[in-house]
């Protein structure tokens, strides 16, 4: 039996047609549609690598499955820069050093703009550590990444004022 | 992960109709059952995908005053949602106590009530579980049981119920509602998780094909939302389960408490409600030597099942600390570490 679904996958409309109903969006995105941006990495909802936005809500793309999705809205970190232009987020990543070795990075980006949509934490370190929390950085790259977070903050609250 | 039908009903009755069949399984976000289903803990045959039922994703408030939640409501949508959280805040700091802010986005209100424990020889389809595999034994028992129950529990099983959410519900007499075959039937929460006994994989009340539509919280509850919190304990800042959990809801009047709610969380196999504790409350000063009685009381059936002993000591604590903070009173807004133990308050903390 086969399954016909479609999504819009960064912008972009896709019609998929799935001959197993047990893949999930992280699968979908990187092994049919090779968008490898998103990192698989416990596969269980526990560690973050896979976050992205599905209908402007963080999830764990590891643990949804793709089917359960027809007709959502899907942003993966491929789609958040505006062509050469870095997102506010991605920019502030590299600012404050909020990586080492980057496999965690697209699920940490994803997450932090994630939690500004999410407009509960501010620019307070303390709420954006407990806001990140479900995204881990085996290289303890933290100190950074809250730093990042903060400032991303700060940056898009003054854009939109502007 | 094993092969399965996959079901998308249109209506409530059509989806109670498919999820009616043997091996089947609802599926909300999937966030409990997808890893589940990783682990082949379970391998339902049929998932019947409840996300495009219309008409339970709302929040809103009865004619009688009961505020109705509907089952597909997201973890955090419900937690943000302020007048939720100004008539409950208990259970908006349970609920954001809870997982991760990406799993409290999927996860919906319904699944949370009906997770499965998170004991590891449950998880660990090499070992022994009388709730996985009715009649195979419980490795728990002479296993790593520190984190196991203290209330409730029998030979068979010594697992607990993993939900922050479902502690500040049955304190606050939660109703849950269920379709089935046969029609639409209130649950009280407190009534919904069985105790293990002889038949620990007889998880919960509900009759085949059941599903839960709604949660209900009487309008009676919002007497508390001046003084309720939830504190919970664990092995980490965040992103845990449960150690020990405690709600407590109070409502005081003229230096006199009309009336108290204590429930504990990671202590048995359901949420623990804690009625003997309650009626030492009523009439009583919100003092800590009122607080300590009716914690005594809390615990005074547990034992352990295992390495689990200081579990004891600590819910008694929790439970005093828990309404040490509702008598304080609620907070405009959450602490950063919602139902965090640590910045404790002054007088908080009496070890002696």
């Amino acid at each position: 039996m086969t399954f016909s679904i479609g999504l819009t996958i960064n912008r972009q409309h896709h019609a998929i047609t799935l001959d197993d109903p047990r893949v999930t969006l992280l699968d979908l995105v990187r092994e049919r549609l090779h968008l490898t941006g998103t990192k698989k990495g416990c596969d269980r909802g526990q560690c973050g690598a896979c976050t992205m936005l599905v209908d402007g809500r963080r999830i764990n793309a590891c643990l949804a499955l793709a089917l359960s999705h027809d007709g959502a809205e899907v942003l993966t970190i491929e789609g958040v820069a505006d062509g050469d232009t870095l997102h506010p987020v991605q920019q502030a990543f590299i600012a404050h050093d909020g990586f080492q070795c980057g496999f965690c990075t697209p699920g940490q980006i994803m997450s932090a703009i994630g939690l500004i949509a999410e407009g509960q934490a501010g620019d307070d370190p303390e709420r954006v550590r407990e806001g990140m929390s479900g995204n881990l950085c085996r290289c303890g790259a933290y100190k950074g990444i809250t730093e990042a977070v903060c400032t991303a903050q700060r940056a898009m609250a003054a854009g939109e004022l502007a | 992960m094993n092969r399965f039908d996959y079901h998308r009903p249109t209506s409530v009755a059509e989806a109670v109709g498919a999820g009616s069949a043997d091996g089947a399984a609802y599926l909300g976000a999937g966030t409990n059952l997808l890893d589940l289903m990783k682990g082949g803990v379970t391998q339902p045959v049929r998932l019947v995908d409840l996300t495009r039922l219309p008409g339970l994703d709302g929040i809103e408030t009865l004619a009688n005053g009961d505020v109705r939640i509907g089952a597909l409501v997201r973890n955090s949508t419900l937690a943000f949602d302020p007048g939720f959280a100004a008539r409950f805040p208990a259970v908006a700091e349970a609920l954001l106590s809870g997982a991760s802010p990406q799993l409290r986005n999927a996860a919906t209100v319904g699944g949370n009530l009906l997770q499965r424990t998170r004991c590891a020889y449950f998880y660990d389809t090499a070992s022994a579980c009388n709730r996985r595999v009715p009649g195979s034994g419980c490795d728990a028992r002479d296993g790593e049981n520190r984190l196991h129950a203290v209330l409730g529990w029998s030979e068979q099983c010594i697992a607990t119920h993993p939900s922050d959410f479902c502690v500040p519900l049955v304190a606050l007499d939660a109703i849950v509602e269920v379709e089935g075959v046969d029609g639409r039937r209130d649950v009280p929460l407190a009534a919904l998780h069985r105790l293990p006994g002889d038949t620990p994989h007889v998880e919960t009340a509900l009759m085949p094909g059941e599903l839960i539509v709604a949660i209900r919280l009487p309008a009676a509850a919002g007497a508390f939302a001046a003084h309720q919190r939830y504190i919970k304990v664990r092995e980490r800042t965040s992103y845990a389960f449960a150690v020990v959990s405690a709600a407590a809801a109070l409502d005081i009047a003229d230096g006199r408490i009309r009336a108290g709610r204590l429930a504990l969380g990671g202590v048995a196999a359901r949420p623990w409600r804690a009625a003997a504790a309650e009626a030492l409350l009523t009439g009583e000063a919100p003092t800590r030597a009122t607080f300590e009685r009716a914690a005594e009381a809390a615990l005074a059936d547990a034992r352990a099942s295992g390495d689990n002993g200081y579990k004891i000591a600590l819910a008694r604590r929790i439970a005093v600390r828990a309404l040490i903070r509702a008598a304080a009173g609620t907070p405009d807004r959450l602490p950063p570490l919602p139902a965090s133990p640590f910045a404790a308050a002054a007088g908080e903390i009496d070890h002696g």
